[in-house]
């Protein structure tokens, strides 16, 4: 039994480190392709944690839109970022790193407390089996559904208006 | 102490799991390669490989250790860890799927309740060892291939998934084994044939082969996103895409044709691979018919053909399937 749970820790702490380093390598990285992939890592390692928190079908999902979200955003790259050779060729400015650094310190730390004082922490309930489509389902249609309606109208609004920019520009083109 | 004993044959049953895996996916590259080139030939009008052993049955392991024995050629101006690590992305995950797939009614790893998606997510993961292989060759006709297989894979990932999903509304569950069993007066090609047909297009395009070759088209992009792979690294790519093709066409026998079905042979609970395996080995050989017969689509054909049709119609279907489940 002990080994199992060694496991389990040792995977858990596995993902944990999976994630922190795949978002460090996102943020610095200068190569929009290798942030990119930084992301990819660190979702992967999310995915992990669904699944050591016992939501298998959660972790599927999460692999299953985002590495297909991945790959868009590494078309987009390809077509609208820098190349190795202009990334090469331009010089980074580091004159106001200090300022970066300490807005940054002060934001994290900021939104870090108050999300730990304004938290009330509940212990969980113990699972019983895995419940977690039909769990995850019941929630989005009853108690959630509002939301989860208005998120769909936001997607569909984006997915009309994407059509229309691209039409737009298509029709003049051939005019 | 007792708790160990008790998850003692789980452990075991990871390992072997595992090691069938390994034999699947090396015995499926060996038994396709040959059984591709030698349909291919004879498709052709001429004989195939000969020369290695009695009717070159010995080719594809010759040819395997031709491989192993290469050099890895790395452009110079490639990006190096990503274009070693693309090969290995495309490889590894295709172990995972094979573990939920019930070959028979004993012989499966596990039965996951989210076994479609399990293996959905991992099939998916192929795009992105494409992209990144292709990015990283630093190579104009390997990008324009990578750019292809992601536009083409997001695409046809729809139709496929809505396909399911009606079988999904039929059976009420994830688990592919349960939906094996759902079908024993009749196999749901019957009841479902137009998500049938839409699954099979869509399960060509989205294992990258002909007429939907795109990403990696001979004439047009010398050979797409592997245009720089040589040896192993290219190999490992080609072993990916028949475990992917195995595994398609798994889905597709369990969904449609009946899972391990068949005429009842003694020990059925694990003679029924038999079936199993036979119907996966008919699907293939008719993905390799169709790659030999049928010429390449174009690029705005292929992109039409998904969302003017293939995703109207697998919605049609589904909507359908909805109304006939709640009606009876």
């Amino acid at each position: 039994m002990i080994v199992f749970e060694y496991i389990a820790e040792a995977l858990f702490f596995g993902f944990v480190i999976l994630t922190f380093m795949g978002g460090f390598m996102a943020i610095r990285s200068r190569l929009l392709m290798h942030a990119v992939l930084g992301l990819a890592v660190s979702l992967f390692g999310v995915a992990g944690l669904y699944f050591h928190l016992g939501s298998p079908f959660l972790a599927m999902m999460q692999i299953l839109i985002y590495v297909g979200a991945v790959c868009i955003i590494i078309v987009l790259g390809v077509m609208i970022g820098n190349t190795p050779d202009q990334l090469l060729a331009k010089k980074q400015v580091r004159k106001n790193l200090p300022l970066a650094l300490v807005t940054c310190a002060l934001g994290f730390v900021g939104l870090f407390v108050a999300m730990i004082v304004r938290t009330e922490f509940t212990s969980a309930t113990e699972k019983v089996g895995d419940m977690s489509i039909r769990f995850v389902g019941e929630n989005l249609l009853y108690q959630y559904c509002m939301a989860f309606e208005l998120i769909s109208v936001v997607l569909l609004t984006a997915i009309i208006g994407a059509i229309i920019l691209a039409r737009g520009g298509r029709e003049e083109e051939t005019s | 102490m007792e708790i160990f004993y008790s998850l003692l044959p789980e452990l075991i049953r990871i390992v072997i799991a595992a090691i069938c895996g390994a034999v699947i996916v090396f015995g499926n590259a060996l038994v396709m390669g040959y059984a591709e080139r030698k349909l291919a030939g004879h498709i052709m009008f001429r004989p195939g490989p000969m020369e290695v052993g009695p009717h070159g049955i010995y080719q594809l392991v010759i040819d395997g250790l031709k491989l192993m024995g290469k050099q890895l050629v790395i452009p110079k101006n490639a990006d190096t860890p990503l274009f070693m690590l693309a090969p290995l992305i495309a490889f590894a995950p295709v172990f995972v799927p094979l573990l939920v797939i019930p070959f028979s009614d004993k012989i499966q790893g596990f039965d996951l309740d989210v076994g479609l998606l399990l293996i959905l997510a991992f099939a998916s993961i192929n795009v992105l060892a494409i992209l990144i292989g292709g990015w990283s060759s630093n190579n104009k006709y390997s990008l324009f291939g990578a750019i292809r297989s992601v536009a083409q894979n997001v695409a046809y990932e729809i139709p496929m998934l809505i396909s399911l999903l009606a079988i999904i509304f039929m059976t009420n569950t994830f688990s592919l084994k349960e939906i094996a069993a759902a079908q024993s007066p009749v196999w749901f090609v019957v009841i479902q044939p137009l998500a049938f047909l839409i699954y099979i297009v869509a399960m060509v395009a989205e294992t990258n082969r002909a007429p939907f070759d795109l990403p990696e088209a001979e004439s047009e992009l010398t050979a797409g996103f592997h245009t720089e792979y040589s040896g192993m690294s290219f190999s490992l790519f080609v072993l990916g895409e028949y475990a992917n093709m195995f595994i398609v066409c798994s889905v597709a026998t369990v969904f449609f044709l009946g899972g391990d079905s068949g005429i009842p042979l003694p020990y059925f609970e694990y003679t029924g691979i038999i079936w199993f395996l036979l119907k996966v080995y008919l699907l293939m050989f008719f993905l390799i018919w169709i790659r030999w017969t049928y010429p390449r689509t174009r690029f705005d054909q292929l992109m039409n053909f998904c969302w003017k049709y293939l995703i109207p119609f697998s919605l049609v279907n589904l909507l359908i399937t909805v109304v006939m489940v709640k009606l009876l």
